[in-house]
């Protein structure tokens, strides 16, 4: 307003500063969106990757026999060719709180010896909370050597405490070559 | 460019460089202003054009004239240099050219700056025109860059991604200037309630686009890591998660939509009370509710991700934040019919873009409530509805007032008054047009249409090529808006310097045109008392 020259230019100076301050704050707002948003899935247990790529630690349930629900199970890769995926059988009737086990089978086709991963996800998104797998082959990063063919394991419990209204639950696997990834490691 | 030989001959003192020096190295408002709005023009008419490609494509079903993969690259171009390159540039050039001279300051704060943000943003189109001539096409993915498929674009992903941080500095750059400006270069007696509805809607925009346009950034960056450097934000095989990437984006997103709609409200909050020979009604209003949408700006941006699955709660969050926005937004929209009640109004250009502003810009709104609405977007997600909504947010709403704006001020910009009748005639062929392009739109994705797509099921044929005839009268009706400016530099009658007598407002106590350096002492308290009626 009406300032002398030097006052209006120091403050200038010191506004734009705090600007600048603000669009830098609001960069890094932009990258605690990443932790924010893991901490959002771990709360509300929505999708939540990390608890459904780690062994969960149940404790022992009496199986609940007046409830089956439907198990459905889907193999996928990101392209095709390099390998065959696919789960044994395609779908399994279960009691929530017994212990199952299913398995899937995968075949290296890169022509040389690898790691892959397998990602896992579960649909509806909220039932991740109520999926414990036991074991899993998705929990550490598998090494095939060339044309190699084998068989992977899956242990799960259904959660005595899913929903009544939810009757059948997807569980999905993607199947990640991670050669790049750790030959860069 | 000969707008400003006009503005020398007028004024004696004004001492100023001659030839190219005068741009490349501008301070001055006026002039960064003016290389704002010729530059947005130009992009207008280069996405205008991949527009046309779009909809000549679509003209008929079957392939007739592009690949897919270019007709993608067009609809995900045509966005990136509508969004980044005309509407943003033009409302930054409009508030260079006017937030000074209606606040009574000699300049920006920031004039070198100024220069600099401007001069980024050729090199950043460059880099992203460019694009269309490396292997592989330009960015075919979506100007929302989802990954993995904008991972997925060969050289130009690169080109986009810088292309984009560029253009990001440009716009911070620009709005930490427009908020130094606003807040410390007011003319005494210019206190915040006093200052013109453009400049109140640019102060609350600057705020947006320095807390967002950053966390663009950020989001590109983290595709850019994802990409070259083996980090795994949004790559599944390494434990990120590619729907994060949407949460990001359309946090920066949906600011980034009111950032494009906030100064065509203040501008059709100048255009309606002149016209309508009465101040605005609920000048305070105005501006608490526009403050409110910026803030409800930043609570909503899920509703564009719906069908990504979230929890219930979440999905009734978004839908009724959303919602609460037609509350400020409706307050706008009835002040402007408050203030033609009872007014003496006449229909000049400005005058027309206004009111089809209000009438089309308020379709554009009630088919976003609609969209708000979780079980009904279901059905509309990504279908030609949603391409119908924001084209008509964005045309008759953003552009219209831009172009209304362009009428309004150009007088006093080149001290030449345009032709008044041609200005009329690209009116009523724009609003004509516009209707013909974006009304079935909405039939079409009511009835199923995909949008993205080169091709289409033989029953959306009639309506697409309804719109297509539109989409091609509205593009070539454009070509009347730098006519009629070119003619009205060159061969206008003169203007008088309250170009509009029901105008109120420091920018008409200037001569027109403005001089090169104006309010190089401030205005009398006299003066600012007679411009500030609201």
């Amino acid at each position: 307003m009406s300032t002398p020259r030097g006052q209006l230019e120091r403050d200038n100076k010191r506004l734009t500063g705090r600007l600048a301050l603000m669009a830098l704050g609001s960069f890094a707002f932009g990258f605690a969106l990443v932790p924010l948003y893991d901490v959002l899935c771990a709360v509300t247990g929505f999708g939540d990757q990390k608890a459904l790529a780690r062994a969960a630690e149940v404790a022992p349930q009496a199986a609940d026999e007046s409830r089956t629900v439907t198990v459905e199970f889907v193999a996928d890769l990101p392209n095709v060719g390099s390998w065959e995926f696919r789960p044994v059988i395609a779908s399994m009737q279960v009691h929530p709180g017994k212990l199952y086990e299913t398995e899937f089978v995968a075949k290296n086709l890169t022509g040389h010896d690898t790691v892959a991963q397998a990602v896992p996800s579960v649909a509806p998104g909220n039932v991740a909370g109520y999926f414990h797998k036991t074991e899993c082959f998705c929990f550490t990063p598998q090494k095939f050597a060339k044309d190699e063919e084998r068989v992977l394991p899956v242990r799960f419990i259904v959660d005595r405490a899913l929903p009544r209204h939810l009757d059948r639950i997807t569980l999905a696997y993607t199947f990640y070559d991670q050669s790049i990834r750790v030959g860069q490691r | 460019m000969a707008t400003h030989a006009h503005a020398a001959a007028h004024d004696d003192h004004d001492h100023k460089p001659h030839g190219w020096r005068r741009w490349v190295f501008s301070t001055n408002h006026k002039d960064i202003g003016t290389m704002y709005l010729v530059f947005a023009c130009t992009m207008f008419f280069v996405g205008g054009t991949m527009a046309l490609i779009i909809r000549a494509e679509l003209f008929q079903p079957g392939l007739q004239f592009v690949d897919p993969q270019f007709f993608n690259s067009m609809t995900a171009m045509h966005a990136l240099v509508m969004i980044f390159g005309a509407i943003m540039p033009a409302w930054v050039g409009l508030a260079n050219w006017m937030i000074p001279i209606q606040i009574g300051a000699p300049d920006m704060a920031l004039p070198r700056l100024n220069n600099l943000s401007f001069w980024i943003l050729p090199f950043a189109f460059l880099i992203l025109l460019g694009t269309l001539f490396v292997p592989g096409g330009a960015p075919a993915g979506g100007w929302t860059m989802y990954p993995p498929l904008a991972l997925q674009g060969g050289d130009s992903f690169p080109m986009m991604i810088f292309a984009i941080h560029l253009r990001g500095i440009s716009s911070v750059l620009g709005a930490i200037n427009v908020v130094v400006t606003i807040m410390n270069m007011r003319a005494p007696g210019m206190n915040l309630l006093k200052m013109p509805m453009f400049v109140w809607t640019w102060l609350i925009t600057a705020y947006l686009l320095v807390a967002v346009m950053p966390v663009l950034a950020g989001a590109v960056t983290m595709l850019l890591t994802d990409h070259f450097f083996g980090t795994s934000f949004f790559a599944a095989s390494g434990g990120g998660d590619p729907v994060m990437f949407q949460h990001i984006f359309w946090f920066f997103g949906h600011p980034e939509v009111y950032i494009m709609i906030l100064p065509a409200f203040g501008i059709v909050s100048e255009i309606i009370p002149t016209f309508s020979r009465k101040p605005l009604f609920g000048y305070e209003s105005m501006v608490y509710a526009t403050a409110a949408i910026g803030f409800l700006s930043f609570i909503v941006w899920a509703h564009h991700m719906f069908t990504v699955g979230m929890p219930l709660a979440g999905q009734l969050f978004f839908m009724l934040a959303t919602m609460l926005i037609s509350v400020p937004t409706g307050v706008k929209v009835f002040n402007w019919c408050a203030t033609m009640t009872r007014g003496s109004l006449s229909f000049e250009p400005p005058m027309l873009f206004a009111l089809a502003f209000l009438f089309l810009f308020t379709i554009g709104g009630f088919s976003g409530l609609m969209l708000a609405i979780v079980p009904a977007d279901f059905q509309y997600q990504d279908s030609y509805f949603v391409v119908a909504h924001f084209h008509y947010v964005l045309v008759p709403g953003s552009l219209f007032a831009i172009i209304g704006a362009v009428y309004y001020w150009l007088p006093k910009w080149v001290g030449r008054m345009y032709d008044q009748k041609l200005a009329t005639w690209h009116f009523w062929l724009s609003a004509i047009f516009v209707n013909v392009l974006f009304f079935p739109q909405h039939f079409l994705g009511l009835a199923g249409m995909p949008r993205r797509i080169p091709d289409y099921a033989t029953q959306f044929a009639d309506w697409n090529m309804v719109s297509s005839i539109g989409a091609f009268g509205f593009g070539f009706s454009q070509l009347l808006l730098p006519y009629i400016i070119i003619k009205c530099v060159k061969s206008g009658a003169k203007a008088a310097d309250r170009t509009w007598d029901g105008a109120h407002g420091l920018e008409w106590e200037l001569p027109s045109p403005a001089p090169f350096h104006s309010w190089e002492s401030p205005p009398s308290a006299a003066v600012i008392a007679r411009g500030a009626e609201h």
